[in-house]
Formats: structure tokens, C-alpha cells, sequence
């Protein structure tokens, strides 16, 4: 199916989040959307796909003008949109999800329907539990019910919104695998991302956004130094990374042992230096959150010992971690690492230790005028936490952390931040580095562990690598390493 | 002869709980939708009265009972518009409605105080009432109790085996998904919020037309809230929430039988005792039990477990 837009416009209040965006898609191949964070290009593809209406603008298929009032309506015309956060039902199982929205009415098919669900999971090289709760499965395994469903539900054009954010690097592969497959049958394929990488590995043709316009289009093969210009306006020049005279030693921990009732750990040990920065590397649950965690004071040490500065740790709590400057800035911004629903300045008056029991708010909001100007946060002291964008949340989330601290520990810093916020919490945190302040972090983005740390530690299934110098390895071999070949 | 005792007040607990299983499997429908009718205790009073007041008035058992599942359906009706159309907190729209409910029941139902009427006809199941201990204890019954069965099963297969119970289901805990799917979220609440109440009502009339002849003032009093813990303890499981009925049921003339024996003992501890138990035993069944079960009986903990619908009481526009 060919599909043409002609100047789409969407505005949310003030925000013109669509500022006249036409293109076209081309039949049988995979176009990128590419475009920092804020471009626009949810928006865009939540109106292609029926989950928004467009303020003005027409939508083509195949030349004839369609409009959707609902995804349903989308889909009916073939249309199907993969969101960013897996629009399923978590409650249901696998194939109660893909069942639903099948127009059928009366008693269930499951037979049929199953037996389809693994016609198409194998066509695919899926291995998805049709019993399992979807609660249960990763992101990646959620993407791959919702393409099958879509699938199934005879979609000729899908839409992938950012669909690599939280997914591991074999299920990236295969989602890969899948979409040129898809793109050979014929399908058109939608790859919104902000990740030049991927889009250069992946599209053959990209649309930039800028600012809800249209900044260009390029076919492939592109040039990174173009796709730059495109979506920034003008190029970026490269971080240098200075390197700063290591300190003491800060964190000492010996023969640690860590259970949970998933996974135990034994015999780990780990010695970080004042101003390095190690990154941890491993599928996600294969034990370096539990590691950060246990650095953090968060996760109890089920044996072995811990001292941070010379201190030992081993039963103390988060507290006590904290007066050594040890902070933990966790993955899940807005569950554990803000508290929705309160402003910016609401943080400000609940971390500032000169706070007494009656708030003067004058200090609170003094405060966050500063912070926000200081960390380039787009928001005002007002502005609910769960409205920022991610990179905004991120900020501020640094921007609440004490000047001088002995221990950072960050989980996925730059997830789902486009290249220039990734940049700019990078130069903050290498700062950082020029106080002596060690700095602990995990990433599925091989390329930014190798950038940025100084020594790289791999886990798999709760097995901890030794830290491995970062100009000792490649993405490559910590992908091979990351799949359980620790040495 | 004290087997057939037994057997008799096994019968007993099967038929008083019957109110309780309408109830608390009716709001259970209204749940997994996403809404919480919490004026439960109002619209059972209210449906009672009338089913018992329109089954005299019109000499018919079967205006009676209709009468009170469009009260309770109506009751239900106007939570689902103040929470959909006025966008109102449900909460608040039901403990208001409980109040209205409750004090409307006594206000229109005064010339039917302890005044004798209808009730339903004992009607023992031919051939099914004379198997040995399962024939007294389930089929020697009237026809609401009978009804109650279908309600507990029929619900089951809906949830379970049809289109329909899917999607009511996806509704109730992922509305956006359910949009996203194609399904008309705020008809599917109105649908099934109301056909829950109209279940509730149908609990009234059971009280008032087999289980507790007649009406009185507070006739039912207690009972909805009785019937909302149900659902939660039960997981807003049908089958477990009927099991909660049948075990308050059994708590409750437990305490009646053992009463007489304990002359000493306050005769409130009987009285709340049930309740105690009924949270104590609901803490097990939530607990590690489920987890610790073997292996192969996965059936069986997919049958028991439960958790709240991660859509309820959340309001759903699409823009
Ligand atoms: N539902 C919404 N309400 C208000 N503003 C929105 C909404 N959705 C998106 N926006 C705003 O529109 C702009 C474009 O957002 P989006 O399409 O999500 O960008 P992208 O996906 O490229 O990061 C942003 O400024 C964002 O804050
Ligand atoms: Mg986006």
C-alpha cells in the first residue's frame, strides 16, 4: 500500500507538535522517521495509525483520501501502529491478547487462534507461551505478540515507535530479521527512532523531522554527518572524553554474595576508583542491577563485605550510603526515581535539608528557577514531573543530586534521550568526574559503555566478568560476551 | 441421623447464601468493566423492597423479580453515567447513592412492613432432588436459587469463553488497549455496569421473595458491604467470590449452631465471628498457598488467583 500525507497539522494547547508534515511512504520497504526527542513523531505516527485526529491535512492510501476516527479503523484499512510502551492488556494472556480485536463475536476460537499464533511466531522465529501472562514477558517478547497480531489482523503498513528502547541486542537482531523479511513480502514498514545507528543499518529511505516539519529526506545509503544537520539543524562535534588521574580506591567489595528469589550471585568482588567510571553490560536481569543495588545500600548483601572511603558498609542502609555521597538514580524515572503528580518546585522543597517543618516556598522556588535555568530543563518550577519528556525528567533527576558526591550510580542514564540530551547528561556526568566521584552505570547501548567508561564488567545469568579495560573491547565482543561467553 | 443434619444445613447455607452469590458475582461483571458501583448496600435494600412491594401489588413473582433487577440496574446506571457522561469521582456517586438508596427503601417501602406476601415456590428438581446427598443439598431448592448456579457458571463461561467476556475484560484493565482494538470502551461500561446491578437487584429479591420473607426496615442492611469485600477477597474471580458466599453463609450458621453450646459467651462474638474467620481464611487463600501448589495443578491456580482489574475507577476518553 502507498500512503501520501498532505500537510498535517496537530496542535496540543500551544504546542504544534504537526507544523505541516507531508511525505510518502513507499510500498514494500522500510522508511525511517527520524528525529530528536519532541520532533514530533509520535504524534505523527498516532495520527497515521487512528490514535489521534489531525487538525488539518489529508491522508492518502493508494491515492483514495482516508481518514480514521479510530485504530480500529486504521487497522480495518491496514494501517497497525507498534507504540513505544506495548499498547496490550498485561492482565490477559499471549493469546487472549492476540485474540482481542479479532471482529469475531460469539464463543472463542482459541483452538484456531493458537494454532495461528504459532503459525506466525515460527514463520518469525518468535517463541512466545501462548498461556503465558503477557505481564511475564519482556518488552521485546510484547513487540513481537503485537506484530504477530497486527499480522494477523492483515495489516499492510506497520508502524514501529522507537522499538528499540528496552529491548536486548538478540531480540533487536531478530526484530531486524523480521522487519527487512516483512519489507520483502511487500509490507510497508514505518522505523520511528531517534537513533541515527539503526536507521542507517535498517532504512532504505528516511523522512527527518525537526520542530513538526519536515527537514528532509535522504535514501540510502546516508551519511551520518547529514542525517546530523538534518535533525539538528547543524552538526554536533564529538564529546571528548578527558581523561582525569584516577583517586583512591573508593568502593571495596569482597566475596559478596547477593540473593534474591530469582537469582543468587556469588564470590563478588569489585574495586572502583575516586573519578572512574565503569560501565556494566549484560542482558537485563542478569545480575547488575543487583550489583549497582547492593553498591547503592538498596539490595542487603547475603554475605561478604562492602566499605566505601574505608568504611565498611556491609549492614548498613540506603541512609548511611547516602551521607558517604553514595546516590542511585534509578532506570524507572518517574516509579521510583520522581514522584508523579507534584511539581518541580514540590521536589525542591522535599530534598532540601534547610527545609523546616513549614515549607517556605520561597527557597523551594528560588531553587528550582535556578536548577532549571542551570540544567537546561524545558518547564517551569509549576510543571508536574510526569509532563516533562524524558530527557527533561533526566535532567532534573541530576539536577536534584548534591554538588559533591563520592559514588553515582545510574541505570540506563540515556534511555530513550536522543543524541543531543545523551550528549549533555554525558559532559555532566564526565564532569562530575573531575571531583573525584566514581561513577557505577549500565546501558544496553554497547557503543556508550565502550565511550564512556573506563573499565567495562559483563554479567550473564548472575556471573560477573572481570572489569575489562574499555579500550580493550568493541561493541562486538561485548555482544559476544554479553551472550553468555564471559571467559 | 447426623449425617441427614448435615445435609440439611449444607442445604441451608446453599440457599441463604444465593442473595450473596447474585451480589457479589453481579458487581464483579461491574468491576472487571472498570466501574465500582459502591452503592451496593443502598440498591439491595431498594430492590428488595420493590421486587417484595411489585410481586404483591401485581400478584405476579415474576414482576417482582423483574422489577427489582431494573432497580438495581437502574441504581447501577446512573454510577456508570456520573462516572462516564459527568465524569464524577465513583466513589463519591456511590456512597451518596447508598445513603439516597437506603433511605428511599424506608421511606417508600412503609405499607409493606411486616406485612405477609409472596415468596417462591418450593420446586425440588424431578429425579436430580433424589440423589443421595447432592440432590438435598443443591437441587431441593426454588427457582433463584436454581438461578444462582447459572449465575456462578454462566459468568464463568463469559469471562472465559466468549468474545464478549474478553473484551469486557481487556476494557476493564487496559482501556486505551481496548480502544486501541477496536472496542467501544464507554458502551461496554455502561453495558455491563448496568447487567451487574440488574444481578444485584436480582440479590434484592431474593432476600425479600425466598431467603428473608418479606420487608421490614434495614431489611438487608450490612449485606451489601458484606457482598463488596466478597468480591474483593474473592479476586473478582466469579467462582471464588461464589465460594466467599457459600463460606460466609456456612460461617455464619456455624456461629448459630454453636451458640446454644456456649451459654457463657457473649452472643456478639457469634455474631462477629463470621467476619473474622471469612478474613482470615480469604488471607490464606491470597497468600503463599497458591504459589506453593504443585506444578501440574496450574488449572487450579488459574481458576483460584485473582487481582484487581489495573483499569477500575479509571476514567477513559479518546482523543
Ligand atoms: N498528548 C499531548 N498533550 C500535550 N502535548 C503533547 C502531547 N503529545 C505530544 N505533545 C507535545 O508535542 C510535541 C511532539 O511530541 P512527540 O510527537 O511525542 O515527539 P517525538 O515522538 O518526536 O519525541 C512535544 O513537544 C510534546 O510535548
Ligand atoms: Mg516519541
Amino acid at each position: 500500500m502507498f500512503i501520501e500525507l498532505e500537510n498535517i497539522h496537530k496542535h496540543f494547547g500551544r504546542v504544534h507538535a504537526n507544523a505541516g508534515i507531508s511525505l510518502t511512504v513507499p510500498e514494500g520497504r522500510i522508511m525511517g522517521l527520524l528525529g530528536e526527542n519532541g520532533a514530533g513523531k509520535t504524534t505523527l505516527a498516532k495520527i497515521l495509525s487512528g490514535y489521534q485526529t489531525h487538525d488539518a491535512g489529508t491522508i492518502y492510501l493508494d491515492g483514495k483520501q482516508a481518514s480514521f476516527r479510530s485504530p480500529a479503523e486504521a487497522i480495518r484499512a491496514g494501517i497497525g501502529m507498534l507504540h513505544q510502551d506495548p499498547l496490550d492488556v498485561p492482565a490477559l494472556s499471549v493469546l487472549e491478547n492476540f485474540e482481542l480485536g479479532g471482529l469475531q463475536s460469539g464463543l472463542r476460537k482459541s483452538r484456531a487462534s493458537a494454532a495461528r499464533l504459532q503459525e506466525l511466531c515460527k514463520r518469525f522465529g518468535f517463541s512466545l507461551d501462548a498461556d503465558a501472562a503477557v505481564s511475564s514477558l519482556t518488552i521485546g517478547e510484547r513487540q513481537q505478540l503485537e506484530i504477530v497480531r497486527l499480522l494477523d489482523q492483515g495489516v499492510q503498513v506497520l508502524i514501529l515507535d522507537e522499538p528499540t528502547t528496552g529491548i536486548s541486542s538478540p531480540q533487536k537482531v531478530l526484530l531486524f530479521r523480521t522487519l527487512h523479511r516483512l519489507a520483502s513480502e511487500g509490507i510497508s514498514i514505518i522505523f520511528v527512532s531517534h537513533k541515527l545507528d539503526e536507521v542507517e543499518q535498517l532504512c532504505s529511505s528516511v523522512t527527518v523531522l525537526r520542530r513538526g516539519q519536515v527537514a528532509g529526506s535522504l535514501e540510502s545509503p546516508f551519511s551520518p554527518a547529514d542525517l546530523v544537520l538534518l535533525m539538528f539543524g547543524k552538526a554536533l562535534d564529538i564529546t571528548e572524553r578527558p581523561d582525569v588521574p584516577l583517586g583512591d580506591s573508593l568502593v571495596e567489595l569482597r566475596d559478596g554474595t547477593i540473593r534474591t528469589y530469582r537469582l543468587t550471585m556469588d564470590h563478588l568482588t569489585l574495586e572502583l576508583r575516586a573519578g572512574e567510571v565503569v560501565g556494566l553490560a549484560g542482558l537485563e536481569g542478569s545480575g547488575q542491577q543487583l550489583l549497582m543495588r547492593a553498591c547503592a545500600g538498596i539490595q542487603p548483601l547475603a554475605g561478604g563485605t562492602l566499605a566505601i572511603a574505608g568504611q565498611d558498609m556491609t549492614r548498613k542502609n540506603y541512609r548511611e550510603f547516602a551521607r558517604l555521597g553514595v546516590r542511585f538514580v534509578p532506570a524507572a524515572r518517574l516509579e521510583e526515581g520522581l514522584i508523579s503528580g507534584m511539581s518541580i518546585r514540590e521536589h525542591y522543597a522535599l530534598i532540601d535539608p534547610n527545609q523546616g517543618n513549614v515549607i517556605a516556598w520561597g527557597n523551594a522556588q528560588t531553587q528550582a528557577a535556578e536548577k532549571i535555568s542551570e540544567y537546561n530543563i524545558v518547564g517551569s518550577p509549576d510543571s508536574l514531573v510526569q509532563a516533562l519528556s524524558g530527557g527533561n525528567q533526566q535532567r532534573l533527576l541530576l539536577a536534584m543530586l548534591p554538588e559533591k558526591l563520592a559514588l553515582l550510580i545510574l541505570e540506563h542514564p540515556t534511555r530513550g534521550l536522543d543524541i543531543g540530551s545523551s550528549r549533555w547528561i554525558w559532559e555532566h556526568l564526565l564532569e562530575r568526574r573531575l571531583q573525584g566521584t566514581a561513577i557505577l552505570f549500565t546501558s544496553t547501548d554497547l557503543d556508550e559503555l565502550v565511550k564512556y567508561s573506563d573499565r567495562v564488567i559483563v554479567f550473564s545469568g548472575g556471573m560477573m566478568s572481570a572489569p575489562t579495560p574499555a579500550s580493550q573491547v568493541t561493541s562486538e565482543s561485548l555482544g559476544y560476551m554479553i551472550g553468555g561467553n564471559l571467559r | 441421623m447426623a449425617n441427614s443434619l448435615l445435609v440439611e444445613t449444607i442445604a441451608s447455607v446453599i440457599a441463604s447464601a444465593a442473595p450473596l452469590v447474585f451480589a457479589g458475582v453481579g458487581e464483579t461483571i461491574t468491576e472487571k468493566v472498570g466501574i465500582t458501583n459502591l452503592s451496593l448496600d443502598g440498591s439491595i435494600l431498594l430492590s428488595a423492597m420493590a421486587g417484595f412491594a411489585a410481586a404483591m401489588l401485581s400478584g405476579s413473582l415474576l414482576v417482582g423479580v423483574i422489577t427489582a433487577m431494573l432497580v438495581g440496574a437502574l441504581v447501577a446506571g446512573i454510577v456508570a453515567t456520573g462516572s462516564i457522561a459527568l465524569r464524577q469521582d465513583q466513589v463519591a456517586v456511590g456512597f451518596v447513592l447508598t445513603v439516597l438508596c437506603t433511605a428511599l427503601s424506608s421511606f417508600l417501602g412503609k405499607p409493606y412492613v411486616r406485612v405477609p406476601g409472596p415468596s417462591m415456590p418450593h420446586l425440588p428438581i424431578p429425579y436430580l432432588a433424589d440423589i443421595p446427598v447432592i440432590g438435598p443439598i443443591f437441587f431441593n431448592h426454588d427457582l433463584l436459587v436454581y438461578l444462582s448456579y447459572v449465575v456462578i457458571f454462566g459468568t464463568v463461561f463469559l469471562f472465559n469463553r466468549t468474545q464478549l467476556g474478553l473484551r469486557l475484560r481487556a476494557v476493564g484493565e487496559r482501556p486505551e488497549a481496548a480502544f486501541a482494538r477496536g472496542i467501544n470502551v464507554n458502551r461496554y461500561r455502561y453495558l455491563f455496569t448496568c447487567l451487574g446491578g440488574a444481578l444485584v437487584g436480582l440479590g434484592g429479591a431474593t432476600f425479600s421473595l425466598s431467603v428473608k420473607l418479606g420487608w421490614s426496615y434495614q431489611h438487608t442492611a450490612g449485606f451489601g458491604w458484606i457482598a463488596l469485600a466478597i468480591v474483593i477477597f474473592g479476586g473478582w474471580n466469579p467462582l471464588r467470590v461464589a465460594l466467599g458466599a457459600y463460606l460466609f453463609g456456612a460461617l455464619n450458621s456455624l456461629a448459630s449452631i454453636l451458640q446454644p453450646a456456649f451459654p457463657t459467651v457473649p452472643t456478639q462474638v457469634f455474631q462477629t465471628a463470621p467476619f473474622a474467620f471469612m478474613i482470615l481464611t480469604l488471607l490464606i487463600m491470597n497468600g503463599d498457598v497458591l504459589e506453593r501448589l504443585p506444578r501440574g495443578s496450574r488449572w487450579l491456580r488459574k481458576l483460584l488467583q485473582g487481582q484487581a482489574p489495573a483499569g477500575l475507577g479509571k476514567r477513559f476518553q479518546s482523543d
